[in-house]
This record gives structure tokens, C-alpha cells and sequence, in this order.
């Protein structure tokens, strides 16, 4: 188990090393750099010479992408193009954001999506199950900024209840976001959950159609005991990777709704960088959702691994 | 008389076809069952014995309903009970011992917790002493180091120990009747006869009743002592075991009785053409009489009812006198004899397999691991024309040899050439056409081996166009040509795999197998997953097809009598070692390895008469010893420290026949031919 732990674990560092030299090159073969970007039209002769020197852009591709890399590792993502600011400091900002609206949106919506599906698997086919199961659809198939602007309608308009768009900075503290922020968990939420949901539904069906539900339930074990005991911790293992791909998810893929709500989040930050030609800050952040990824998916593996009895012994003969 | 324990009466259960229509299982079902009596139901699948002892239960699978009829359990009636009752009745006084104890165990749960909740579920235990007596239950079954068992996982667990575990936990609430649903289809012949009179000891031990639901007679006949056959539904004959399994006075009875290859008789088995009629599908007349070989007219027109005989069994036949007419007998073919002597056909020279792949790590470090030998030294010529079995129980590494012959399994060592040709490549990939073409590859399961979204059509186009090129009517007409070969007609290429009944769909992967005209085919357990009246039809058309073509076969499967028929040489593996190889006939007479003689004696045979003999434990092993015999943990005829140390030497018998033990030959049969004697007295 432990030696299997080191080397996922090692996999994943690789992994991450991979995309960050996969991201460098990318951002390399764009055209124009970082100076052309800052001194736009003066990016010529002389000018251009020195600002690379300054920046350090004149070494080749190689020493630059371990320079860039090692420091990274280190916590130091450089700094913006134009600004001169710390990248650290503006990302882990925007990155704390992004982390709140994850963490709202995990919060109501996985143990909400768990209910859900568990409650259409085990009334297949009656009212309640044709009823979570429609409305999932549609929750999946609106586009997310129609949903948005739909609530915003809704609960800022009309009702005049929650806020319709943040206001406030980037870097203003957690708190400061309540209850701007809850209009785009709202709508995180019902996407994921319905996901979450179609997949625990099937999975608790597949569970209690199974042999080892009709053995439990000729052994005579009371139906509840049978759904607590002996279907769910079986019918919720995938749904552990669902999670953690919703978690990245959250983390890198939400532009729209940052957009939509105007807050202040990771992608947002991308899109703008992106825009400004700022490519330290498009690393930076590219860098971090990809760390992210590996990180999420690698701890729902060990999960898995733990909760799943199959796997664990798996691992351990293994050595 | 007192009243029954189980009392079915009168009991149908159907389920809603695709158009609307009730479309009936069980068909007006009669049974009862006194306090410790066994009862034995068996009929092929789909004759609706599960659901049978399922509905005793008061329990229908998903989509079934009781159409009338009622079942009660010590005078209740058990689909009229509050799901409360029902909990305190399952499992209680009335417990299952499930099919597949793997599947049926719940993967998530250790064994110790679940034979806890049994107990807390239904016994009179105080709560402090339930893992005292879950341990005491793991002992009464004979599981070896229960304290261990307790914490492990179901997986963890071999077949035989997982049921194992699934009868302490259905002894667990102390029942008065004990329901076994197949408890010992896909167990090794050692462990079914280890596990079954587990079962006889301790229902008799106890004054448990049992109903038994098998397909395998030998089974029944060893464990009940009453039987009723099903057909389509129905009950066709009921009697003693006695009367059912020596002369049973029902045609479809004497059929299926006659379909069972027996190790005391090496001709072919007969087979029952024809399959059973799908639910709602019988007509006016009795539900056999498509396949019945003694039909008349009023068979066509009317329905038997189940008839009392003087013998005391009853029967649904208008004509029970007369059913003698068909033979118990396997008066099948003889196996054909067509071994000529030309090259061989395959030759396997110091052939290992090991499923241990050196991780990535090892090979950047280039590190040299130990391997373990999954099969190792297997030097086996067969000639051309000839069938060789290979037998053994499962882990001996039978199929793996057949993957590595195919080309699926790299060897980690060693030679397979064909027709003394040139040695084959090791991978699949790399071998030449025509090499592929000579070695054919036929499955156990059919539905896993034929494209479910292909026609038959084009199953068999594909090697045809493959290997020769073949196009428009001529290879129309070969298709149906070859499929005429394998008794189906022309009018089957269109179909698809799903419109076929289990033994037509193994036919056309036979069919796939003989389109390439190979020169060995390789059959890995292709009878298993069918029924018996199937599988001698199978088996016959293997030995026909080989009658004509000459073909060499490989014939891989873990019941002994079925190997018997069909081959001319047998190969007895343990642990992916070669114990003992000769002709059929010699191999299952005396003198034997000792494992081929543990193996024989476990074999149940549909005969009340006859008892397996349990010369060995049934311990599953993981690997096999480092050094000296692959069976020496077990050997009931162990010398000593030489067993343990040296690799026996291969004794050579007559024709061929070759022994690999420690012991010679006359010993063996001394020590054997005793043993027989004894049983006798």
C-alpha cells in the first residue's frame, strides 16, 4: 500500500512536470513575448533589447523554462508582465476565491446529489424518481448562463432577495463575499448535483439489483439495514471520482459563471490574462488548475482505494 | 399426517410479455416438504427451479408476480406476511444458501460482520458472545483457522470457503429449512464433494429439511432422497431418488438421465434434441412433446396431468409404461479413432507460462525478478487426428496452456509448433497467416465469444474472407455449407447471436473454428456453460466433425466424465505441472498419480448407489511449492522428506502412460488396487 502510495504519488509529480514543460512550449510558440506585449508598438531595436534583458527573455528556451519551473516549485510564479506585481500574491488570491465558491458549491451539493440519487435509485421508476430525474436533465442541458441569468432575474430583480453580481475585490476576505456569493453557488450547484445525481442513481440501482442484496434480504436483514449497510457503501465508491473531477471542475472550468457574475475567480483571471497577452500570469494559472487536477485525482484514487476492500488487498499483495 | 414445513400449492408465476401478455414461469406447482426431508428439484435452465425455491421464500425476482397459488412455511402464508414477518422467517427458520456465494457476499463487509448480523438478526446469542459463536459456526463448516477468516474479505476467500461461509451464516439462525439454490455449480469435483457432505452431516445432524436445486444429478443423488424434475414450468416426475435417477418413467427424465456423460461409461452421451419451449409457449398438448421420441397424437391435443404411479412416484405423461422404450444407457457414438501417424500435430516443448510481467520499475532498473511459474515443464506431443484432455482443477493452469498455444499468452519459455512445422511465434501479432489459420480457438461462453451485433453471416465470412480470399456466392455458399456441417441451416445466416438458444450459438463458434479448416483446435471448456441434453449434442458433433476432418483437438474442462468421452489421451495438470499423462482409458483406471486419484474418487456420479471417496483436502493453493512435488501438501500417498524435496521422476507405464510420482508403478497399484478392495468389502 505504501510502496503503491510513493509511486502514484511520483506518477503524478511527473505528470505535472510534463504539462508545465507542455504549457511553457505552448506559450512559447505564440507569437510576441512579454515585452512585445508591454511596449507594444516601441517593441523595436534597442527598446525591445533592453526590456528582454531586463525580463531575461534572451536566454534560451531551456534555462528559461528551468528558471521559471524551479521557482515555481519553490512557490515563486514570477511575476505579471505589465504590472510588475507578484504573481503569487494575485493568483493566490484569485485562487482562495475560486476555492470559496468550490467549497460552497461541494458543500450543498454533494451531500444534496447523494440524497437525490440515492432516493431515485432505490424508487426506480415511481413519481419521485421520474421527478428527480427530470429535473436533472434539465438542470445538465441549460446552458449554465441562461440559468444564471434566469436566478439573477429571479432572486435579484424581481425578488430583489440576494445580490445579482459581486462587487467586491479580489482580495477582500472570505466573509466579505456573503451573499453576493450565492447566486453563483446556486448555480454551480444544480449542474453538479446533476451530474452527481445521474450517477449515484444508476449506481444504486446496478447495486440493489445484485446478488449480495438479494442474499441480505433472504437472510432476512431489514430493508434500511440492507440500503445503509450493504448497497450504499458500494453504490457511492464511483461516485468518488465523480466528485474529484468536479472539484477540478470548480476550480479551473467556471469562466462563464465567474464572467457572468463578475467574480473574481481563477478563470476569470485566465481569460483576462490571456487577453492582456500577460503569458507569466497564463502559465501560472494553466500550471495550477493542471496541479490541481492531478492532486484531486490522485486523492480519489487513494480513497477508492481505501474504502474499497477489492483494491485495498489488490495493492497490499502486490506489496 | 402433521402438516408440511414448506407447503406449496398450486402455484403459477408469470411475468408480462413484451406485448401485454401474462407469460407463465411456473405452471400450477405442487410441493411439499416435511420437517428433514431433502427434496431435489432439477430440470434444465429455464425449467424454473430457482424461482421455485425462491417463491418458498415468499421472494420473486424483480419483474415476476404470483399469478395464484399459495406458499406457506409452517402454516403461514409466505406472500401474505408483513415484510417484518418475512425478516424474522428468512434467514431464520428458512435460510438460503445462495448460487454464487462469491457474488452473494457482500464485497464491502468482512465475513466476521456479516455472520454477526446473521446472529444478531436471528439467534438467541446474547450480544457479547456473537464472535465466539460466528467462530464456532466458521469451525462447524470446517473452514480451517476461523479466528483469520472472521477478518477477511469475501474476496479474499476461495469459492469452496466462500461457501463455506454461506452455510455458517444460513446455519446461523438455526433453521428448520435449509433452501440451496446450486450451491456447488463452479466449485472444483473435490471441493463440490467436500462441501456436499458438509451439507448431508449436518442437515442430518440437525433434523433439517433441505430442497435442493441442481442441474447436476450426481449432486441430487447424493444429497436428497426425493427428486422432482421440471420441465418448462412444470412438474413432470416426482419419486424417490431411487426411482427418479435408476428408472424414471417420464421420456424427458430418461433423456436428460441418458445425456449425462458417466465415468463408467466411455461412450458418447445421447443427446436430447430439440430445446424446451419459451414461457407461454407450449401449446395444447403436453410442453415435451416437440422433443419426446415416443409422441402420439394425443400428446398433440391434450395436456397429462401429474398422475400418481403404483411405484408411488408421480408423472405428466399419458404413456408411462411406455417410456422404458428410451435408454438410460450412453448407447451414443463410440469416440471416434482417427490418430494417423504423420507429423504431430502439436508439439509443446518445456513450455512455462508465468502471469507475473516485470512492473515498470524493474525494467528501467533492469532488475531481475523471480517469476513464479504459473506452468512450467510441460512437454506434451499430441499426434494428428488425436484429442487430448487436458484436466485438472481450477488454477492447474489447463486453459492458461490453451491462451498460450493461441498466441493470447506470451510463454515465458519453451516451444509450441504445429504440424512440425516451425516453432510459432510467441504473440498473436506475430504469427503468419497460415499459422493462425491451423490453430482455432474455440471458447467456453458463446455469448462472450460472438459478436453480439454481427450476423452469422458474417462470423463466419470473416475467417473465409481471411484465410481464402473467399467472395460473393462462393462464400455464400461455403458459409452455408460449413453451417450445414454443424447441423444448422442456411436460413440461421441472417440471424443474430441473440436469436439462437445457448447451444446453437456454440455451434456457430464451432463453426467459426472449422471455416479456417485448422489443423488443431483448441476447445476451453466449451460445454460448461451449456446444459447436458446441449452439451452431449455438443459433444457429439465434436466428435463427428473430427470423424470427418480428421482435426486434432486440445479439449480443455474441469469434468472429468466429459473428457473421458471425447478423448483418446488425457493429460492430468496440478498446479501447472504435469502429474500424469496416457490414453484415456489408462489414465482413469489404476494405477494413477495420487491426485488423478483424488480427483476420480470426488466425481459424483447420478447413481444413489455410489459415494465420492475424500482422499485429500480441498485447500485451495496459491502457489506452487518451491521445490519437490507440485502435490506433495495434499498427497494422500506421501512418502516423506523426498516428496518435499525432489522432483519425482516420471514412471512409465503401458502405451504410453506416464506417471510422475515417487512411487513406481507396481506400488501405485498395490497401494490403489488395495484401497478399491476395502471399499468394496
Amino acid at each position: 500500500m505504501l510502496r503503491m502510495l510513493i509511486r502514484r504519488l511520483f506518477l503524478g509529480a511527473v505528470t505535472v512536470v510534463i504539462v508545465s514543460m507542455i504549457i511553457f512550449t505552448g506559450v512559447e510558440m505564440l507569437p510576441g513575448d512579454a515585452c512585445t506585449a508591454f511596449l507594444e508598438r516601441e517593441a523595436q531595436g534597442k527598446l525591445l533589447e533592453n526590456c528582454r534583458e531586463a525580463q531575461g527573455l534572451n536566454r534560451t528556451a531551456a534555462v528559461r523554462y528551468f528558471d521559471w519551473a524551479t521557482s515555481a516549485a519553490q512557490g515563486d510564479l514570477g511575476v505579471s508582465a505589465n504590472g510588475s506585481k507578484s504573481i503569487a500574491e494575485l493568483v493566490g488570491n484569485r485562487l482562495k476565491n475560486s476555492l470559496l465558491l468550490a467549497a460552497c458549491a461541494l458543500a450543498l451539493g454533494v451531500p444534496l446529489a447523494i440524497f437525490l440519487g440515492v432516493v431515485a435509485g432505490l424508487w426506480r421508476d415511481r413519481p419521485v424518481d421520474l421527478t428527480v430525474s427530470t429535473l436533472a436533465i434539465f438542470a445538465m442541458t441549460i446552458p449554465e448562463f441562461v440559468s444564471a441569468t434566469v436566478l439573477i432575474l429571479v432572486f435579484s430583480v424581481w425578488l430583489g432577495w440576494l445580490p445579482g453580481i459581486v462587487l467586491t475585490s479580489a482580495n477582500a476576505p472570505a466573509s466579505a463575499f456573503f451573499p453576493e456569493i450565492l447566486l453563483p453557488v446556486l448555480v454551480l450547484t444544480m449542474v453538479m448535483t446533476a451530474h452527481i445525481l445521474r450517477m449515484v442513481r444508476s449506481s444504486v440501482i446496478e447495486v440493489m439489483a445484485g446478488d449480495y442484496i438479494q442474499m441480505a434480504t433472504l437472510k432476512g436483514v431489514p430493508y434500511w439495514r440492507i440500503v445503509f449497510r450493504h448497497a450504499l457503501p458500494n453504490a457511492l465508491l464511483p461516485a468518488i471520482n465523480v466528485v474529484a473531477l468536479t472539484i477540478a471542475w470548480l476550480l479551473g472550468g467556471v469562466v462563464v459563471i465567474e464572467v457572468v457574475f463578475n467574480y473574481p475567480g481563477l478563470g476569470r483571471m485566465m481569460i483576462d490574462a490571456i487577453s492582456d497577452r500577460d503569458l507569466p500570469v497564463v502559465q501560472a494559472i494553466a500550471l495550477i488548475v493542471a496541479t490541481v487536477y492531478v492532486g484531486v485525482n490522485l486523492s480519489a484514487d487513494i480513497l477508492t482505494m481505501i474504502a474499497n476492500p477489492r483494491l485495498r488487498t489488490l495493492h497490499m499483495r502486490r506489496g | 399426517m402433521s402438516t408440511p414445513l414448506i407447503d406449496i400449492r398450486n402455484i403459477s408465476v408469470g411475468f408480462t410479455g413484451k406485448s401485454g401478455e401474462t407469460l407463465p414461469v411456473l405452471r400450477n406447482i405442487d410441493l411439499r416438504v416435511g420437517e428433514g426431508e431433502s427434496i431435489g428439484i432439477v430440470g434444465e435452465s429455464g425449467s424454473g427451479k430457482s424461482t421455485l425455491a425462491l417463491a418458498a421464500m415468499g421472494y420473486l425476482k424483480r419483474g415476476l408476480r404470483l399469478l395464484n397459488g399459495a406458499v406457506a412455511f409452517q402454516g403461514q402464508d409466505m406472500f401474505a406476511q408483513s415484510r417484518r414477518e418475512l425478516e424474522h422467517i428468512r434467514g431464520g427458520e428458512l435460510a438460503l444458501i445462495p448460487q454464487n456465494s462469491g457474488q452473494s457476499l457482500t464485497p464491502t463487509l468482512r465475513i466476521g460482520a456479516q455472520l454477526i448480523e446473521a446472529l444478531r438478526l436471528h439467534s438467541d446469542v446474547p450480544d457479547a458472545k456473537h464472535t465466539a459463536k460466528a467462530v464456532e459456526l466458521l469451525g462447524q463448516v470446517r473452514l480451517p483457522d476461523p479466528d483469520a477468516i472472521m477478518t477477511r474479505f469475501p474476496h479474499e476467500l476461495s469459492g469452496g470457503q466462500q461457501q463455506r461461509v454461506a452455510i455458517a451464516m444460513a446455519l446461523a439462525g438455526e433453521p428448520h429449512a435449509l433452501l440451496l439454490d446450486e450451491p456447488t455449480t463452479g466449485l472444483d469435483v473435490t471441493t463440490q464433494a467436500h462441501i456436499l457432505e458438509l451439507l448431508r452431516d449436518i442437515a442430518r445432524a440437525r433434523g433439517m429439511a433441505m430442497v435442493y436445486v441442481s442441474h447436476d444429478l450426481g449432486a441430487i443423488a447424493r444429497v436428497c432422497d426425493h427428486v422432482v424434475v421440471m420441465y418448462a414450468g412444470e412438474v413432470v416426475l416426482q419419486g424417490t431418488t431411487r426411482q427418479v435417477l435408476t428408472a424414471p418413467v417420464h421420456p424427458y427424465a430418461r433423456g436428460l438421465l441418458a445425456s449425462i456423460p458417466k465415468l463408467s461409461d466411455p461412450r458418447l452421451p445421447v443427446a436430447l434434441d430439440g430445446t424446451p419451449p419459451a414461457p407461454g409457449g407450449a401449446g395444447a398438448g403436453c410442453a415435451f412433446v416437440d422433443r419426446c421420441a415416443l409422441a402420439q397424437d394425443r400428446c398433440r391435443s391434450a395436456r397429462p396431468e401429474l398422475t400418481p404411479q403404483p411405484g408411488g412416484e408421480a408423472v405428466r405423461c399419458f404413456f408411462p409404461e411406455q417410456a422404458d422404450q428410451i435408454s438410460l444407457a450412453g448407447t451414443g457414438a463410440e469416440p471416434a479413432k482417427v490418430a494417423a501417424a504423420d507429423e504431430p500435430a502439436l508439439r509443446l516443448e518445456d513450455l512455462s507460462i508465468s502471469y507475473s510481467q516485470p512492473g515498470v520499475f524493474d525494467k528501467i532498473l533492469r532488475r531481475e525478478t523471480a517469476r513464479v511459474m504459473t506452468v512450467d515443464g510441460i512437454e506434451i506431443t499430441v499426434e494428428k487426428g488425436e484429442t487430448l484432455g487436458l484436466v485438472g482443477e481450477s488454477g492447474s493452469g489447463k486453459s492458461t496452456i490453451l491462451k498460450a498455444v493461441a498466441g493470447l499468452l506470451p510463454p515465458a519459455g519453451g516451444q509450441i509448433s504445429v504440424s512440425g512445422g516451425a516453432p510459432l511465434a510467441r504473440e498473436v501479432e506475430y504469427r503468419s497467416a497460415d499459422h493462425l489459420r491451423k490453430v482455432q480457438l474455440i471458447f467456453q461462453n458463446p455469448d462472450d465469444s460472438l459478436n453480439p451485433r454481427h450476423t452469422i453471416a458474417e462470423i463466419l465470412e470473416q475467417p473465409l474472407k481471411l484465410y481464402f480470399g473467399l467472395g460473393g456466392d462462393a462464400l455464400y455458399q461455403r458459409s452455408a455449407e460449413i453451417l450445414e456441417r454443424v447441423r444448422l441451416g442456411a436460413h440461421y445466416l441472417d440471424r443474430l447471436p441473440s436469436q439462437l438458444s445457448g447451444g446453437e450459438k456454440q455451434r456457430v463458434a464451432i463453426a467459426r473454428a472449422f471455416a479456417a479448416e485448422p489443423e488443431l483446435v483448441l476447445c476451453d471448456e466449451v460445454t460448461s456453460a451449456l446444459d447436458v441434453s446441449v452439451q452431449a449434442a455438443v459433444l457429439d458433433l465434436l466428435n463427428d466433425l473430427k470423424a470427418t476432418q480428421g482435426t486434432t483437438y486440445v479439449f480443455v474442462s474441469h469434468d472429468l466424465a466429459v473428457v473421458r468421452a471425447l478423448s483418446d489421451r488425457v493429460a492430468v495438470l496440478y498446479q501447472g505441472r504435469l502429474c500424469e499423462i496416457g490414453p484415456s482409458a489408462s489414465v482413469y483406471a489404476t494405477p494413477s498419480h495420487p491426485y488423478t486419484e483424488v480427483l476420480l474418487d470426488a466425481v459424483l456420479e447420478p447413481d444413489p448407489d455410489t459415494a465420492p471417496t475424500l482422499s485429500a483436502d480441498d485447500v485451495v493453493e496459491m502457489s506452487p511449492p518451491a521445490r519437490g512435488c507440485p502435490f506433495q501438501r495434499r498427497c494422500p500417498r506421501k512418502i516423506g522428506a523426498i516428496c518435499d524435496t525432489d522432483t519425482p521422476p516420471w514412471q512409465q507405464g503401458k502405451d504410453g502412460h506416464a506417471i510422475r510420482c515417487h512411487h513406481a508403478v507396481a506400488e501405485l497399484s498395490r497401494l490403489q488396487g488395495v484401497q478399491t478392495k476395502e471399499q468394496v468389502s
